[in-house]
């Protein structure tokens, strides 16, 4: 509640800010670079199969159903979480909630927009620096481009996608995003050396 | 680090992204309120907790999630199978003679 007042009140008087966790942070290393990514439209989605179709139409997206897959179109990403769950990230501005309303089919769709701080790991040794906490195998044949997956980094749950064969998104909750950053960034220096 | 296969992620991943829920295949009477204070007892506290095979609840917590069961041997720690939740005990266990 207190949110969507202070959301309310920033448009209407630009001198209200929202700031944003960690914004603008980078950090760079021999061949790995970090940096917080700007804000997204995000949500978590719930469905039954039988209503997949009917929210891939909505989204604009095929909602993918194979494990640790992801689909993108126009500026929006659906990961698969699990075999009822995925995230919906859109960052072309557009709000996937809104798309969600209409669709009649049973589903759950729940905005965390704010929840979730994104970093963008780049750069030939960005998986060795994940590796410094994360200790699912990602290497290119097991965890290929356009693959995600929820698994952890250290002590705190993240959301990583690879977008890249030298890219990653690790999407974290905000309040673990200062813990998720200085982890990275220790991590970088030491696949960097 | 042990690597245990997820029934619903279909691969084996590290098992830091697992935590263990207790043993599998306990049915809550339909009609708890009717049980007798030692058969609740029996339901509710006593376990099994073999020297040996044991089916397991896991669930793939940092993952999809989802919980599954698991067959694994408490002597060696090595999980023998696992299998999706609401699937009935597996008859036949690979590599295990009896």
């Amino acid at each position: 509640m207190v949110k969507a007042a202070a959301k309310t009140t920033a448009s209407a008087t630009p001198s209200a800010e929202r700031r944003a966790a960690l914004a603008g942070q980078t950090v760079s290393a021999t061949g790995v670079a970090l940096a917080v990514l700007p804000p997204a439209e995000r949500i978590s989605l719930r469905a039954p199969e039988a209503s997949v179709a009917a929210l891939s139409k909505a989204l604009g997206v095929t909602l993918p159903t194979k494990p640790k897959t992801s689909a993108s179109k126009a500026g929006r990403t659906a990961l698969w979480l699990g075999p009822d769950e995925w995230l919906v990230i859109d960052e072309a501005g557009k709000d996937p909630l809104a798309d969600c309303a209409k669709v009649t089919a049973l589903h759950s769709a729940v905005g965390i927009s704010h929840r979730n701080v994104a970093f963008s790991v780049t750069g030939p040794a960005a998986a060795a620096a994940i590796n410094g906490g994360c200790p699912q195998d990602l290497s290119l044949e097991v965890f290929p481009v356009g693959a995600a997956s929820r698994t952890i980094l250290g002590k705190s749950e993240i959301v990583l996608l690879r977008s890249g064969p030298d890219a990653f998104r690790v999407e974290c909750w905000r309040s673990f995003s200062d813990y998720v950053f200085t982890l990275l960034s220790e991590a970088a220096s030491d696949a960097a050396a | 680090m042990l690597l245990i296969r997820c029934p619903y992620c279909e691969e084996e991943r590290p098992e830091l992204e697992f935590r263990n829920a207790g043993e599998a295949h306990i049915a809550r009477s339909a009609n708890i309120a009717g049980e007798s204070d030692d058969d609740f007892e029996k339901f509710f506290f006593i376990r099994s907790n073999p020297k040996g095979v044991i089916h397991e609840r896991w669930r793939h917590m940092h993952g999809c999630a989802r919980f599954f069961n698991a067959v694994r041997d408490t002597v060696t720690d090595k999980f023998i199978m696992t299998y999706k939740a609401g699937e009935p005990k597996p008859a036949k266990l690979p590599g295990v003679a009896k």
